[in-house]
């Protein structure tokens, strides 16, 4: 009884931090993909300039704390150049779209190298331009392979997206602290409530994961 | 060996004044130390079906590659109708050939694989009517047409909108041969086509090609393993051996009456 008073005292708290959380989450995505693609098709590029700076990019995301890169973004950099993003929506969806993107590239990467050779060299015999070739033949079927995994990324730039708390954004964790700090005897509530709205938002995106592994293993083998 | 190409250019096309479609200069081809091509000239004339035989590792699918441009000649030249495949000219010199330079030489090239490499997220007319519609910028309507004709040609009229992983080997290797004749190739280049395919499938797509070499006007060139095949649909057969052409001449000539004795051990293996 005592439990479930609690919980329906901690309930419409975290409630009001759901908005922020899944605003992060959406934009998060959107640009970590954008930027996932962008690399990837860069680190598959002729142009080793073009090659080289994309993997000083992916290598320096991957290499560090995506926690540091966020404080980096939002009180470092203006501090040092004087320009920079006072808004902490936009600081927390570049850094986790940078760190994820990032991560993702690879993916990217992995999956077009993974197309069979066999395919390039027939679109070669048909004189497909290297733009059709990678646009029409070898881009649709990397995509399939890359499905499964880019799902496992959705659930964790889900996660991610608490971090924004620590800039002081009004997620469903930072209304969930303030309500621990005021009222100590409800951390286990709280945290309990947090872990089944984490679960809860990431259950759609299990199933998206599945349905990419079905779609990948559909009709890639030739 | 330039004397013997000279006689099987005499021997084989009766108007010496016809132009090849492909002449191979001085052709070398390494892959790493190791020396697969060692200086090979040969000349294709239009129309004209030429059999590559020769034991693994002797270059024969190294010559058609290097065609299609799917690997470039250590040294040497390739031309192609009258154009240089591998160089082209810019300010008075001869430099490495562009992407663009390729596409406008090799366009007039088709080639098929011996493990098929349709595409695998595309029906049967898909596969067939990209190209023509992307490449050569047909509409659309004609070259559906186009690639309905041609898949009928090749017995798949029923298969249009099926998938490759729905075929049979011997199927997805005639829809292969359908896709590249859509583009009406003046050369068409055929690499071991039958090498991946169960035994009782070979026959029906050795069938198309026969009939695809009766009408004649299209020059192919057949990497094969396919010795009687090779004797009754070839103009020439071409042994290699050792990166150099060790035999060449009609294949009644070389298949059963020469006296080379790498030849002779070469079909021996495939005889007995």
């Amino acid at each position: 009884m005592i439990i479930i008073n609690a919980m329906i005292e901690v309930f419409p708290v975290l409630m009001k931090g759901i908005n922020i959380t899944i605003t992060v989450f959406i934009f998060s995505s959107i640009f970590s993909y954008i930027f996932a693609f962008i690399a990837g098709l860069c680190r598959v590029s002729n142009n080793r300039l073009v090659r080289g700076g994309t993997s000083i990019y992916v290598e320096i995301f991957r290499g560090t704390s995506l926690i540091v890169q966020l404080f980096w973004l939002y009180y470092a950099i203006p501090m040092l150049f004087d320009v920079g993003i006072d808004n902490r929506l936009a600081a927390g969806v570049l850094a986790i779209s940078l760190n994820y993107g990032a991560y993702m590239s690879e993916i990217v990467r992995g999956s077009i190298l993974a197309v069979d050779k066999g395919q390039t060299e027939a679109s070669i015999a048909l004189n497909l331009s290297r733009s059709q070739r990678m646009r029409i033949v070898i881009f649709p079927q990397a995509f399939r392979m890359m499905l499964p995994e880019f799902g496992n990324y959705l659930i964790q730039i889900l996660k991610a997206t608490s971090l924004v708390s620590l800039i002081g954004m009004t997620d469903i964790l930072y209304h969930g602290n303030i309500l621990r700090s005021t009222n100590l005897s409800a951390a286990p509530t709280v945290y309990l409530l947090l872990l089944v709205f984490y679960f809860i938002m990431a259950l759609p995106l299990i199933f998206l994961t599945r349905k990419g592994e079905q779609i990948s293993k559909r009709g890639v083998a030739s | 060996m330039v004397e013997s190409v000279k006689e099987s250019n005499s021997s084989n096309i009766s108007n010496k004044n016809i132009k090849p479609i492909v002449e191979y200069k001085k052709v070398h081809k390494s892959f790493g130390d190791v020396e697969v091509l060692k200086g090979l000239d040969l000349n294709i004339f239009p129309g004209e079906k030429v059999a590559l035989i020769g034991p693994s590792g002797s270059g024969k699918t190294t010559i058609i590659r290097m065609l299609m441009t799917l690997e470039q000649p250590t040294s040497g030249e390739i031309i192609v109708d009258g154009k240089n495949l591998w160089h082209m000219e810019k300010n008075g010199k001869l430099v490495p050939a562009s992407e663009k330079h390729l596409r406008e030489v090799r366009g007039d090239i088709g080639m098929v694989f011996q493990h098929f490499n349709l595409f695998p997220h595309m029906t049967i007319l898909q596969n067939c009517m990209t190209a023509p519609v992307q490449v050569q910028k047909e509409d659309k309507e004609s070259a559906k047409k186009r690639s309905i004709e041609m898949l009928e040609k090749v017995g798949l009229g029923d298969k249009l909108d099926n998938y490759p992983n729905q075929l049979s080997g011997g199927q997805k290797q005639r829809v292969a041969m359908a896709r590249a004749l859509v583009m009406r190739p003046k050369i068409m280049l055929f690499d071991e086509v039958t090498s991946a395919l169960d035994p009782e499938l070979v026959g029906e797509v050795l069938e198309v090609i026969r009939d695809i070499a009766k009408e004649g006007e299209m020059a192919m060139v057949l990497v094969t393993h396919e010795m009687d095949f090779a004797l009754e649909v070839a103009d020439r057969v071409i042994f290699l051996d050792d990166g150099v052409i060790a035999e060449e001449g009609k294949p009644s000539e070389v298949l059963e009456e020469s006296n080379n004795e790498r030849l002779q051990q070469f079909l021996y293996r495939f005889r007995s």
